[in-house]
Order: C-alpha cells, then structure tokens, then sequence
C-alpha cells in the first residue's frame, strides 16, 4: 500500500480497494444476471414513478429505483420517499352511492371517501402511512410536508436464479 | 486390464471462464492427489487449441494419440490414453492437436467422456476458457463443476456467468475454489476476501489456495507441487481439495494463519486480545 493512500484511509477519505471491488462488482452482476441494460432500467423506473405517482405525492429526486442481488436472486429495489398521499376523485375506492346519503356517525372517519370534502390531501391516511413506516420523528406527528421523510420499500423479486 | 469396478465415475468439469487463473493447475494438481488417494483418474484436456495440461503434467512428450483418433476408431482408448509413470493411476488424454481446426462437436464429447468413464473412478475435464461452443461441449458431458477464480473483479464477474450457464444446463453440484489468495492483501482490505467472493457467487467452497511462488517452480519442472508431499502451502490446498471432493471433513485453512512471520502473529494476538 502506497503511503498516501494509507494516510488518505486514515483520514476516511478513501474506501478500502475490496470494498469498492465488493460493491462494484455487485452492482455489474445485478446487471450481468439480469440482461436488463440501464437504458431499460431507466424507461421502467420512470413508468413505476408515473404508476406511483397516481396514488401517493412522491419525492422524484429522492427517489431511487435500482438492482439489488442476493444468494444469486436479482431483486429490483426502489426506494421512494413518500411526500404525502393523494385522495382525490381519482383514487377514491369504490363505494355505494347510497352511502352519501346515510347519515351514520360510524362514517365520519372515512370522510376521504367523499370527494366533495375531501379534494386534496388528508392527514389522515397520511398518518396511516406513517404508522406503517418506521417513525420518522418522535414529536407528534405534524401533518403536511414533514411526512416527507417517511421512506417505503418496495421490492419486487423479478428473477429467479439466473 | 483391470476389471470393471461397479461405481460409475464421477465427470467433473474444471472451470473459470476466464483464461489464466489457475484452471489447468487444478487439474493436474487434483489429478495427482486423487491418484495417490488410489482412485483411478482420468484428465481430459478440452481445450485442444491451447492445450497445456500434458505440460504441467510433464506428460509432453508421451503423447500419441488423441480423443479424436479413438473416435475415429485409428487406435483404441488404451493407447490414447497417457499413463503417469509416478502415479500409474493418473492418465492423461488431449481431446486433440493444435492443428485440429473445428471443435468435436458435443456428441463426440459425450461418447469419448462415457468411454473413459467406464474405467475411471474420477474425470476430471479441464475446460478452454470462455463461454463459447469449447465451453459448453465440456459442460454438456460433465455430471458436477469445479469453478475455480482468483479474488479479482474480472475473473469473479466471468465466474458468475459461468455459473450461471452451468446452471441452465443442469450441471450440478458446483462447486468453488478460489485461488491465488493473498492473506496480507487480504488483511489491508486491498483484496476481496473469501467471504465476499462466496456470497456474491453463492456457491460452497471447495478450497482454498493461497498464492504460492511454488506454482510456478512446479509448472517448470513439469512436476505438480501434489506430486511430492505437500509441503508447500499451495500443495497442501490441492491435496485438501482432493480429500474433501471424495467427502473427506477437512476444515479450511484460514489465510491469516499462512502469514507465519513473528511480526503477522503478534499483530494477530494483540488483535485477538480486543485491545484493538
């Protein structure tokens, strides 16, 4: 080892060579196993973005959509922090319409279901979100933009052993 | 001739898809140790174009016929077939000559492996390096693989394509061994360690070879280091290899203990002690 570079890794400014061969050559297997070149990983990651992006408000230059490889399975990762979810006419589940007219208290919870009341973003399946994820702070939970650091995974083991 | 024994042969297929790490090595060192283990081998050199396994076996000069010739019946197997004057029990056949232009096509491969199947308890198929036909003529007559590779980027990253292939043509079990290890490398994070390279190919380890300046000494001599006690360090991981093929428990040698310097095993206790 030259002795700069034992002095730059004393400093922690270099990675040890075998770690960047380890990641490296994890990242050109993932590819390797999967026949999928990057020009195709970017058209998919940008139709997965737009598919996500109907449902929930997502934080694109967050968001990372890669391959991940493990015991010889090829997983596609994608990583995309959620800003906030999205209820709007668009997403409403399907509900009877007579439930409009019902007066019950028992429904006031799932006011979302009502696009009149409803237009834009709700707290609440917000919290819900939150709640699933891992606490991203420990006050109380503020609505609005600070649910943007909640992260949700999604993986998707698409190969087998290759 | 001996008779017949009734285990069927073991077709083991040496392969690295890369050239130059140590594939023809570990035939001619496994060779050798699985005959003085008294099992009768066979190694077959598959690569006809480059063919280096009658050197390294020091075998060169005896050679005669070729796979080919038993193929088209100009001799019998016996005669091709080159019998180790130190190791009767290790013979050697090149599947052909350098002058041979087109590869044997996967049938011919497959008689000519059953052919010496039926008198051999271990063959073991030295592969051409590459993916290419050479390649998978071999693979198509092998039951089980050796992938051997050197803790590089390169010679792991064609590994895996190997594996995978071999996957796909149901050769099975595969099995690694990693060659040309260097423990103070190792030691410094300047080579991927063991480890690195088993989980990333995700395939068990067979052995474990550090480098050995002896190699070299043996390919010279046309000696393999197995040939003469295993006192070197690269010798004594041929002859594990072998031991442990045949179902043998030894355990792994552990590369930091190879460095057998005052100051290496210092640094070791103090390390052990949890000072550090």
């Amino acid at each position: 080892m030259a002795l700069l570079d034992f002095i730059h890794r004393l400093l922690g400014l270099q990675k040890p060579s075998a770690t960047t061969a380890k990641e490296r050559l994890q990242l050109v297997l993932a590819h390797d196993r999967s026949d999928l070149n990057p020009e195709l990983l970017e058209q998919m990651r940008r139709e997965i973005l737009e598919v996500v992006q109907k449902y929930v408000e997502i934080d694109i230059d967050g968001g990372d959509v890669s391959l991940a490889t493990e015991d010889r399975v090829t997983a596609l990762v994608a990583n995309l922090p959620i800003r906030r979810a999205k209820i709007g006419p668009a997403q409403q589940r399907p509900s009877p319409p007579e439930d409009t007219s019902s007066p019950s208290a028992a429904r006031e919870s799932s006011s979302a279901e009502h696009p009149s009341e409803a237009p834009t973003a709700d707290p609440t399946p917000v919290d819900a979100l939150d709640a699933a994820s891992p606490a991203p702070s420990e006050g109380p939970p503020d609505h609005g933009e600070d649910t943007s650091s909640a992260k949700d995974h999604e993986e998707a083991a698409i190969q087998g052993n290759t | 001739m001996t008779p017949v024994t009734s285990a069927p042969a073991r077709i083991i297929l040496i392969c690295s898809g890369k050239g130059g790490v140590g594939k023809t090595t570990l035939t001619a060192n496994l060779g050798i140790a699985l005959a003085k283990l008294g099992e009768r081998t066979t190694v077959l050199d598959a690569d006809f174009g480059l063919r280096n396994l009658d050197l390294l076996l020091g075998l060169e000069n005896r050679i005669v016929y070729t796979a080919q010739d038993v193929l088209s019946e100009t001799c019998r197997l016996e005669q091709a077939l080159v019998k180790h004057k130190q190791q009767p029990n290790l013979s050697l056949l090149p599947a052909g000559n350098p002058r041979m232009l087109e590869w044997l096509t996967p049938e011919d491969m497959q008689k000519i492996v059953k052919l010496i199947a039926a008198q051999a308890d271990y063959v073991l198929i030295d592969c051409p390096a590459g993916v290419e036909q050479g390649f998978k003529n071999a693979a198509m007559a092998s039951q089980e693989a050796i992938v051997i590779t050197t803790p590089e980027i390169s010679a792991v990253r064609d590994a895996d394509r190997v594996i995978g292939l071999l996957n796909t043509m149901n050769v099975a079990p595969v099995q690694l061994v990693l060659n040309r290890v260097r423990p103070k490398m190792v030691a410094n994070q300047d080579m991927l360690a063991v480890e690195s390279v088993t989980d990333i190919l995700a395939l068990p380890l067979l052995g474990l070879v550090v480098e050995d300046e002896q190699v070299i000494v043996a390919t010279n001599r046309g000696e393999p280091l197995t040939l003469n006690g295993s006192a070197t360090a690269a010798g004594k991981a041929y002859h594990n290899i072998a031991k442990r093929l045949r179902g043998e428990d030894v355990p792994l040698i552990d590369p930091s203990k190879e460095r057998k310097g005052l100051r290496a095993r210092l640094m070791n206790k103090l390390r052990q002690s949890g000072l550090f």
